[in-house]
């Protein structure tokens, strides 16, 4: 099998370690990940918990393909209740550390409790250390990065750790791993700081051997590369341009939220897109784009690695920016760009630098940003709160202010940490936040998208693309193309993309992979790694099993059918131009039917037979 | 004809693929700790390097040994360890100018590159062609090739 079969749990109120065989009845029908960790969390903590205190539990989980050679299987999860929602989060991560982690031995590492003090769990192999970390308290993630490295003397240390937004509330707080990859959304590090656990540092050098079927996964795994490779958007769209890809298309398709949602295409979007990234600037001839990259075993890297030009005002004389780091994906470029109107790519390269650098999520931050500056707009915040600065669209000097403040926690920048939904019930406009169940909205407006809009509305995070992405079918054509502006079938298709992606997210692989793949591509891989019965059909019953684990997990901590909605802009404001031009959302054709083919009553509750169905 | 691992440091993307593919090969485990050849990451250039043995013909590792461990594969090129001839003194470690061979506690003998016996799994697993085995006389080529080709436009 494919599972280290150990888990590791680490009680912070006590400063005691301990580890478990992992629960192989449940892995063999949650797989790993997203569903075994879910199923986790909802045996061990009361959904209703306030999720800063130290009954909630914050688990960092792999998945049985983490750490193999299958493409992209270096994924790793953070699950635990969201102080953002108030729902299940589970943020997803690549980058290296995931893989270190099998290797050292563990499928997933359970943190309980709360530290007395500030501490970081050190873990190299079966040697496990809880560390007191008032030296890097106060720091952020990059620091934090260094000194462990310095201090361990060890290059091939793996580090996650949390910045000093986290440490100061912010409720949208990422944990950053390998400097610049993160489990960005819902505020997973503001849990992780709540328990004054500052950094997760791993060294492992056992390696993942116990493959069911050696032969059978090699040939599933080459089969599998294969597929990526010859894959027009796998091979080639997102090496060459990484998610930015999106920018320009997107824009065209008028689904590009546009100044807090007012408006649905960006004039400036050919300004900030992966095009932009790759020309040559007027400065140094050099453009923004350095490399792209692979996170670990992945054969598509479309991570971004940039630079920012040396000249403009964001970095000049702060020598520490100069260097190349993770770049533009089109999430953050959306959010800190066109929905702050901002076009200054420079400016949201410096602005997503920092977000890494200090842990928050730049899909939150940028859309907080953009409600901040309608608020400013609209003269419900006002150069009292901002220390003077002009908070107004297309601002790239109030965008630039707006993440250092947030980033370090400080002024304003306490009142930005608090998202789109309450920095709007603050400044009473509850109305202008563009979130659902609190959490801010990814790149497609689902008035030119309609699927997205009940992907939205329906998503066990809040306002999330990585739950159901049928921009796939509605915009892409994959596995067939779908009108973006129908309705009809897009329940079933939005069901049929959640349950998928659940157990995509629970196998190690990355979401990405499904361009190309299918369950058809992916199963053999996990059978021939795993014990169990993992067919296509299997593997989508798990995910709907997972599906509505997580629901049942947001109906007992207090959510309700009433929270499965957009905002009313999205509802009566229509789309003012491009192809969308006259619509708003429709989500009330697409509702019932929803819970309809969900097998859950009218108030949105799995039915007895669904339960059963699914063994819950 | 002789072939030799060619390495193109641009074309790389940090993903360790060959890294992952070499330690299963070699050690049955999948393991960047275990693998004979290491992707260098520089990040503040942005640069991914992959490094290995490179089958020196006057291989220093091959003169240091003091039990004739190290022997000539005549057929790849490779300077191949025999693990149960070594004594795991590691004066090879010493004397490899490269750093590419290297001692193991688990096995209590030395490592490197074998070039897999003349199909090396690093340059099969590589998504991006950054290694490939080539004429060892003109691993020059393909640069050479693109550079003309950059000429003639």
């Amino acid at each position: 099998m494919a599972w280290a079969n150990n888990v590791l749990r680490v009680n912070l109120t006590e400063g005691t370690v301990s580890n478990e065989p992992l629960n192989m009845e449940w892995a063999r029908i949650y797989l790993g990940q997203r569903g075994l960790a879910t199923k986790y969390l909802a045996e061990e903590i009361d959904p209703a918990c306030d999720a800063l205190s130290a009954d909630n539990k914050l688990i960092m989980t792999t998945g049985p393909l983490t750490g193999t050679m299958a493409s992209t299987g270096g994924r790793y999860s953070v699950v635990t209740k969201s102080p953002l929602t108030g729902a299940v989060a589970c943020s997803n991560s690549g980058g290296f550390i995931g893989a270190e982690l099998k290797a050292a031995g563990y499928d997933m590492i359970i943190f309980e409790g709360k530290s007395p003090q500030p501490v970081y769990l050190y873990v190299e192999n079966e040697k496990v250390d809880i560390v007191p970390a008032h030296e890097i308290w106060g720091q952020s993630v990059w620091a934090a990065d260094e000194w462990l490295h310095k201090k361990y003397q060890d290059p091939l240390l793996r580090v996650a750790a949390v910045g000093r937004a986290a440490e100061k509330g912010c409720l949208y707080a990422s944990i950053v791993n390998d400097l610049h990859r993160a489990a960005g959304r819902s505020g997973v590090g503001t849990v992780m700081a709540s328990k004054n656990l500052k950094a997760v540092a791993v060294r492992g050098t056992k390696g993942v051997g116990n493959i069911k079927d050696p032969g059978a996964f090699m040939q599933a795994v080459n089969a599998g590369k294969q597929v990526l490779a010859e894959n027009a958007v796998t091979g080639q769209g997102l090496p060459t341009y990484g998610t930015q890809v999106l920018m320009n298309i997107i824009n065209e398709v008028g689904a590009m939220p546009t100044r807090n949602m007012r408006e649905v295409q960006f004039e400036g979007a050919s300004k900030i897109s992966a095009e932009a990234m790759h020309e040559p600037r007027a400065s140094d001839g050099k453009p923004n784009l350095v490399t792209n990259a692979g996170c670990f075993g992945c054969t598509i890297a479309c991570g971004r690695i940039s630079t920012i030009d040396r000249g403009h005002f964001s970095i000049e004389n702060k020598p520490q920016y100069w260097g190349a780091s993770g770049g533009l994906e089109y999430e953050a470029a959306w959010a800190l760009g066109s929905d702050t109107g901002v076009d200054d790519i420079d400016a949201l390269t410096y602005a997503n630098f920092i977000c890494n650098e200090d842990g928050i999520d730049p899909i939150s931050f940028g859309a907080t940003v953009a409600a901040a500056m309608e608020l400013y707009d609209l003269g419900a915040i006002t150069k009292a709160q901002t220390d003077g600065v002009e908070l107004k669209f297309g601002s790239a000097e109030a965008l630039a202010w707006a993440t250092e403040v947030t980033c370090k926690g400080e002024g304003f920048g306490l009142d930005l940490g608090l998202g789109s939904k309450r920095l709007c019930e603050k400044y009473g406009h509850p109305d202008l936040s563009m979130t659902v169940k609190g959490q801010e909205f990814p790149a497609y407006d689902p008035r030119g998208i309609q699927g997205m809009g009940l992907t939205y509305a329906t998503s066990n995070r809040g306002a999330c693309h990585l739950r159901s992405y049928t921009v796939s079918s509605e915009v892409m054509g994959v596995p067939e193309k779908t009108d973006p502006l129908a309705t009809e079938g897009k329940p079933e298709m939005v069901k049929a993309y959640q349950d998928a992606t659940a157990i995509v997210d629970s196998s190690g692989l990355c979401v990405f992979t499904t361009f190309a793949w299918t369950l058809e591509d992916i199963a053999p891989q996990v059978a021939a790694a795993c014990e169990g019965d993992w067919t296509p059909e299997t593997m989508l019953e798990a995910g709907e099993r997972i599906w509505n684990l997580e629901r049942e997990f947001n109906l007992a901590a207090g959510l309700t059918a009433a929270d499965d909605t957009l905002p009313k802009r999205l509802l009566t404001e229509p789309a003012q131009t491009g192809p969308a031009k006259g619509h708003v959302n429709r989500l009330h054709e697409m509702m019932p039917k929803y819970y309809e083919v969900r097998g859950w009553t009218e108030q949105g509750v799995p039915t007895a037979e669904t339960r059963q169905r699914l063994g819950l | 004809m002789l072939r030799a691992l060619q390495i193109e440091p641009e074309k790389c993307t940090g993903c360790l693929q060959c890294e992952l593919a070499c330690s299963y090969q070699a050690e049955g485990v999948f393991n960047p700790a275990k693998s004979r050849i290491k992707v260098f990451t520089f990040h503040d250039e942005g640069r991914f390097v992959p490094y290995t043995c490179t089958q020196c013909s006057e291989a220093w590792c091959m003169h240091a040994c003091p039990v004739e461990a190290i022997v000539l594969n005549e057929e790849t090129g490779a300077k191949e360890v025999l693990a149960d001839v070594c004594v795991g003194c590691k004066v090879c470690t010493i004397a490899c100018p490269f750093g590419t061979v290297n001692y193991s506690q688990d096995s209590k003998v030395v490592y490197k590159c074998d070039l897999c016996g003349g199909d090396p799994e690093c340059a099969k697993a590589c998504p991006t062609a950054a290694i490939t085995y080539v004429d060892a006389d003109h691993t020059g080529l393909a640069r050479m090739r693109a550079h003309a080709a950059a000429g003639s436009n």
